[in-house]
């Protein structure tokens, strides 16, 4: 089969007036330059006056927001909105250095509102960053090794890696690869350098960007590792992920997945989560070719006519995902080996000590909605100042204090216990909960998320009580908005935000993150998703099989009809 | 509209025609002036070719020169002009500022009314003749006669020094002195009216009788009712809000207040005047603290007043005068004022008048048996309070917006606040009723010509003024580009009114727009610091015929900004610096440098 007998109406080979409007401003970007560095420089304003620069800002890691609560009262006060920024760190893997720790945290304290957020994709946002603190982060995280680059933006994002020291004999081999991944696949313009570190612009006959182009990615793209048995990266998720195969040897290569996404639209029907296809095995030296063979197909071939549909997702499932597999071996220049057997038991993070066979200790501390307030700033600062491992942060937005040395635990429980952390009490429900952002920083949220889960969480956890299933571990993901960036069409217990107070109400997903989950009540209040909740997990509590998930009971109960492609989600 | 058969009796069609044609250039407010001009000033020609037979005895001209800040002055200088025409004498009022002092030589009697500002400073428009009537070029004034009105605060150590530096100055250069000078306080009223009639007296008598009849005769004007700072309107306050963002170190307010059925008018540039009242809990503290009682009665100027009513709405009680403190050093008998009164001791009792308020003397040195007559006869009158208009009529009819920000401090471990902001900020929800009139600023006016561009400097809420420039502006479709500079604290709360300038920016009302914020760094940036980074567009605007204007704080903010532009025009010009003084100060004689500040 041959791409001519392709639509390609709406992709790369068309030209830009027939494209989407976002094409033609990244063509016409200079490479993300914009006009970013006169924005800086306006004074009259907080944001940056032009609306492509607001744009162009993300693939250089920034979003611009304002503080919504705030919006109805600076109107009324003559003032313009109070624009903020929120910063993404890139940080491949979640892997961070006691000493990269040290800065984020004065940078933190200096220019983001006294906090940092671990996000669910392994990394740290500075929020409430004003315009004029842009540049002192930036610089700030260049002293330390660190960067913002397509932390955000139509690129390959931060590639995730899972985390967990114990889960693997691999993963310092595979952790070291996920950031030579990020590395190769970031854009390669020195705009960036330009911009925030102030270098000169150097005359080059080199193509400024060989792999993307003028006009990168179609929309995001987003690439994890993920070592059996833990699937705490959420693989399906992503748009590229690797699954890690050992053998006797050690590490043998990766399963692929590709085609994962999270993102929907509420009221389209085109628009739905997908979980990553498997397409075959990998040796270990073929990972660079595979990540750049699978983006250049997406970049080739996605949608840039229509924003929604651009995901790499639609363009598998609009070609046909054994087309898309041989373009991808096309491009590599190898085939896929079948795929090899793995299993995943858990997408959730081991809490308090744990240890891996070289003697090193890890501890796990819970982050609840990853949100680092001035109290656990200080804790962890006490402890960034004598630990001598690293820090590597969760998909599950927690922290872990990862390779101490056996005579070094007490120092580092001392320290959490002198901080209110000695113990970890917190019940199984929430420590599996996530909640994304929302308001009142993020622009896109229609309704709370991290604010508002505690107060849900607790009147759940009444209900759970009342049935006995107070440590049965359920996973419960909440969204802002059908964006989807705490995952929520993956988890057993869904909602995304409709509307100041409602929310879509979903069931049915996967405990580790293997099945996605179907609507069941539409734009609801807080009481009809407790009432609901009461009826499914009193069943549950009633009917369940040994050892059967909350997740799974609910489709074999028929309480959700089961999803079994992305492309029936909607149905 | 036909205009062939003129209205007025007196009208030849020919002057019918150019009123018409004024009548059609002219917006309603400059009618409204114009009314007034005719009215209040009358034309001396108009004398010679009016109906009936004149009288014409050998009358000395007399020319009422002022010199004004708030336009008390100017206010004093017509009210004077008005009852001299009563009495048949010709008269003229000027502005000190417009004064062409060539015409010094021809001048027969000069009546000059002025006040004080700082230390023993004439107004700034009176700035100019100043300089000229005591420099070396003032000419010998032999065979003229003067007398002058001196405006002052007595709290100031220089006491109506302006008006006694003129009142000194007239008599080295050999004027004879027609009346004693009388120097006013704040209520100035009484004092001013029995100069006026001092002069009027001695001057009346000189003028014929028949004169006196026929002048009578002809100031019959038809009394209206027009709000002023005796009568003022009683305004409702559409809306109060603050205006910075959580968080700020000020407490900044828009407040708009309803004129509708006032008649009142006036132009961007004008202050609106509001007739205070003190805070209710701080007339019952004092009252208190004198051990009197509020509903006690008593006379006063032959008038029968409450004691809470008087301090409420006519007294000023906040503030301690140097006459307060002889009262009480009387009273009371306490050496530290007694001390305090000694004329070494100056420096001293300006810094306890300054962190003495009355209730603090009061409380600290108690005097048994006061009096409320005895009290209040050693108080200032209440006085109005000005704030720069920060709306057009053109933009918003029938309505007048000004930006207040209160002032606060803390003293003796109370709170206090001033007495107009603090009404303002606390006491004047929506609905509430406080009078107002307006206050004329003829020094601070638009160009008359819509093509010509303006720089507007402001800081604080020095900025009021600058939207109703723009709002006049945007209105009438003026096509000259307009420059605001504006500085604050900080940029997250204090940029005042930042979305309407946004907006302006955006639409091209606002040509450019340079901010400086002084707490947002540790480096502190003002206002001068921008302008000295647009030095050459600065400059280039200036040669273009721009006119420049400052508005607000007068202890630093207006030195340093005058003192950098005078560093541009030094710089861009490649001139010395006294070169550059002369070229600043044509441009404020020209009236192209406008200076509002407080």
């Amino acid at each position: 089969m041959t791409t001519d007998t392709f639509d390609r109406s709406r992709d790369l080979s068309q030209p830009l007036d027939r494209l989407g409007p976002d094409e033609t401003m990244k063509d016409g970007s200079d490479f993300l330059r914009g006009s970013i560095a006169q924005g800086l420089l306006d004074r009259i304003t907080g944001a940056m006056p032009s609306e492509n620069d607001v744009k162009l800002m993300k693939f250089h890691g920034i979003y611009q927001q304002d503080d919504r609560d705030l919006r109805d009262e600076r109107r009324h006060q003559k003032l313009e909105p109070a624009y903020q920024f929120m910063i993404r760190v890139r940080l491949p893997g979640g892997v961070c250095a006691p000493a990269q720790w040290l800065k984020l945290d004065e940078l933190a304290r200096a220019h983001g509102g006294e906090t940092l957020r671990i996000t669910t994709r392994q990394t740290f946002q500075f929020h409430w960053v004003l315009k004029d603190s842009l540049r002192p982060i930036i610089q700030g995280l260049h002293d330390t090794l660190l960067d913002t680059v397509a932390a955000c933006g139509d690129d390959s994002r931060g590639v995730m890696c899972t985390v967990d020291p114990q889960s693997s004999q691999f993963h310092a081999e595979v952790a070291a690869m996920a950031k030579h991944v990020s590395d190769h696949v970031i854009p390669k313009t020195r705009a960036y350098h330009e911009i925030w570190y102030g270098d000169e612009r150097v005359a080059s006959s080199e193509p400024e960007e060989p792999f993307y182009g003028r006009t990168y990615l179609p929309r995001k793209f987003k690439i994890g590792f993920a070592l059996p048995p833990s699937n705490d990266i959420d693989v399906y998720a992503q748009d590229l992920g690797f699954i890690a195969i050992g053998g006797p040897e050690g590490l043998e290569g990766f399963n692929v997945v590709i085609g994962g996404g999270m993102g929907r639209t509420d009221q389209a029907p085109a628009t739905y989560p997908r979980l990553a296809s498997l397409i075959g095995f990998i040796p270990v030296e073929k990972v660079v070719a595979c990540a750049d063979s699978v983006m250049a197909v997406q970049r080739d071939y996605g949608d840039r006519k229509d924003r929604q549909r651009a995901r790499f997702k639609y363009t598998i499932d609009d070609k046909g995902l054994d087309w898309i597999k041989t373009e991808i071996e096309q491009r590599m220049g190898a085939f896929f080996e079948a795929a090899r057997p793995f299993s995943f038991t858990s997408n959730g993070d081991s809490y308090g000590w744990n240890s891996t066979p070289d003697g090193c200790h890890h501890r796990t501390v819970f982050i609840r909605s990853g949100r680092l307030d001035r109290k656990l700033l200080d804790t962890l600062r006490d402890i960034a100042r004598v630990h001598r491992g690293t820090f590597r942060l969760t998909p599950n937005q927690n922290v872990i204090i990862a390779g101490v040395q056996e005579e070094e635990r007490p120092t580092i429980d001392a320290l959490l216990a002198e901080h209110g952390h000695d113990a970890d009490t917190v019940a199984p429900f929430r420590r599996n909960a996530i909640a994304c952002v929302a308001l009142p920083t993020c622009g896109l949220a229609m309704a709370e998320s991290e604010r508002y889960l505690p107060t849900l969480l607790e009147k759940i956890e009444r209900i759970l009580d009342r049935h006995g299933l107070a440590d049965e571990p359920i996973t419960l993901r909440m969204s802002g908005c059908p964006n989807g960036c705490s995952r929520p069409y993956i988890a057993e217990i869904g909602l995304t935000g409709r509307a100041p107070g409602k929310y879509n109400l979903y069931l049915g997903g996967g405990f580790h993150g293997e099945r996605l989950n179907r609507m069941v009540r539409e734009n609801i209040g807080e009481a009809a998703i407790l009432e609901v909740l009461d009826q499914a997990l009193g069943r549950f509590a009633v009917e369940r099989e040994a050892g059967e998930h909350f997740g799974d009971f609910t489709i074999r109960a028929g309480i959700v009809r089961e999803v079994t492609e992305g492309r029936l989600f909607n149905e | 509209m036909t205009h062939h058969t003129p209205p007025g009796p007196t009208l030849t069609p020919d002057q019918w025609r150019l009123v018409h044609e004024l009548g059609s250039a002219l917006s309603a407010s400059q009618k409204h002036w114009l009314s007034g001009y005719f009215a209040g000033l009358g034309d001396r020609s108009s004398h010679s070719t009016a109906p009936g037979p004149l009288p014409s005895p050998p009358v000395r001209t007399i020319t009422v020169l002022y010199g004004s800040e708030t336009g008390n002055a100017s206010e004093l200088a017509r009210a004077l002009a008005t009852s001299a025409r009563a009495t048949g004498l010709v008269c003229e009022v000027v502005d000190m500022a417009d004064y062409k002092t060539r015409r010094l030589a021809g001048e027969e009697d000069l009546l000059l009314i002025v006040s004080t500002y700082g230390e023993g400073d004439p107004p700034q428009p009176a700035t100019g003749f100043f300089e000229y009537i005591e420099g070396r070029k003032a000419p010998k004034l032999d065979g003229k006669r003067f007398a002058v009105l001196a405006l002052g605060d007595s709290t100031y150590e220089f006491y109506c020094e302006a008006g006694k530096r003129l009142d000194r100055r007239f008599e080295e250069l050999g004027a004879e002195r027609l009346v004693p000078r009388v120097d006013c306080d704040i209520d100035y009223e009484e004092a001013a009216e029995s100069w006026t009639q001092a002069i009027i007296e001695q001057l009346g008598t000189e003028a014929a009788p028949t004169m006196i009849a026929a002048a009578a005769a002809h100031s019959t004007a038809s009394p209206t009712v027009i709000h002023d700072k005796r009568y003022p309107f009683p305004a409702p306050v559409i809306e109060n809000i603050a205006i910075v963002g959580r968080g700020s170190s000020k407490e900044t307010r828009h407040i708009e207040f309803s004129l509708e059925g006032s008649g009142l008018v006036y132009e961007p540039g004008d202050a609106l005047g509001i007739t205070a009242t003190n805070d209710p809990a701080i007339v019952a503290t004092l009252i208190d603290a004198l051990s009197l009682h509020a509903d006690t009665e008593f006379e006063h100027k032959g008038k029968a007043l409450r004691l809470d009513e008087a301090l409420t709405h006519r007294f000023e009680i906040t503030a301690a005068t140097p006459r307060f403190l002889d009262y009480w050093a009387m009273l009371s008998e306490a050496d530290t004022l007694r001390q305090l009164q000694q004329d070494d001791r100056s420096g001293d009792r300006s810094v306890f008048l300054h962190t003495h308020h009355i209730v603090d003397i009061v409380r600290r040195f108690p005097v048994e048996a006061v009096t409320p007559q005895g009290f209040v006869s050693a108080l200032r009158p209440l006085q109005p309070r000005l704030y720069s208009l920060a709306s057009s009529l053109a933009a918003a009819p029938d309505e007048a917006h000004v930006t207040v920000a209160p002032v606060r401090y803390d003293l003796h471990g109370d709170p206090r606040s001033g007495v107009a902001s603090g009404l303002l900020a606390d006491r004047a929800d929506r609905d509430t009723v406080l009078p107002v009139y307006v206050q004329n600023n003829p020094h601070f006016r638009l160009p008359v010509n819509d093509e010509t561009p303006i720089i507007m400097i402001g800081a604080g809420t020095g900025v009021a003024p600058y939207r109703a420039f723009l709002q006049e502006r945007e209105v009438r479709g003026a096509g000259g580009w307009n420059w605001l500079f504006f500085g604050e604290r900080n940029f997250r709360t204090d940029f005042l009114y930042q979305a309407e300038w946004q907006t302006w920016l955006k639409d091209g009302t606002l040509r450019r727009m340079d901010v400086a914020f002084s707490r947002d760094s540790n480096e502190k940036i003002y206002v001068q610091h921008r302008m000295k980074e647009q030095s050459r567009d600065i400059f280039a605007w200036l040669e273009e015929g721009a006119h420049i204007y400052v508005c607000g704080d007068a202890a630093n903010l207006a030195p340093d900004v005058h003192n950098t532009l005078i560093d541009i025009v030094a710089a861009e010009a490649r001139t010395g610096r006294e070169a550059a003084t002369d070229y600043v100060r044509s441009l404020q004689s020209d009236h192209r440098y406008q200076r509002d500040v407080y």
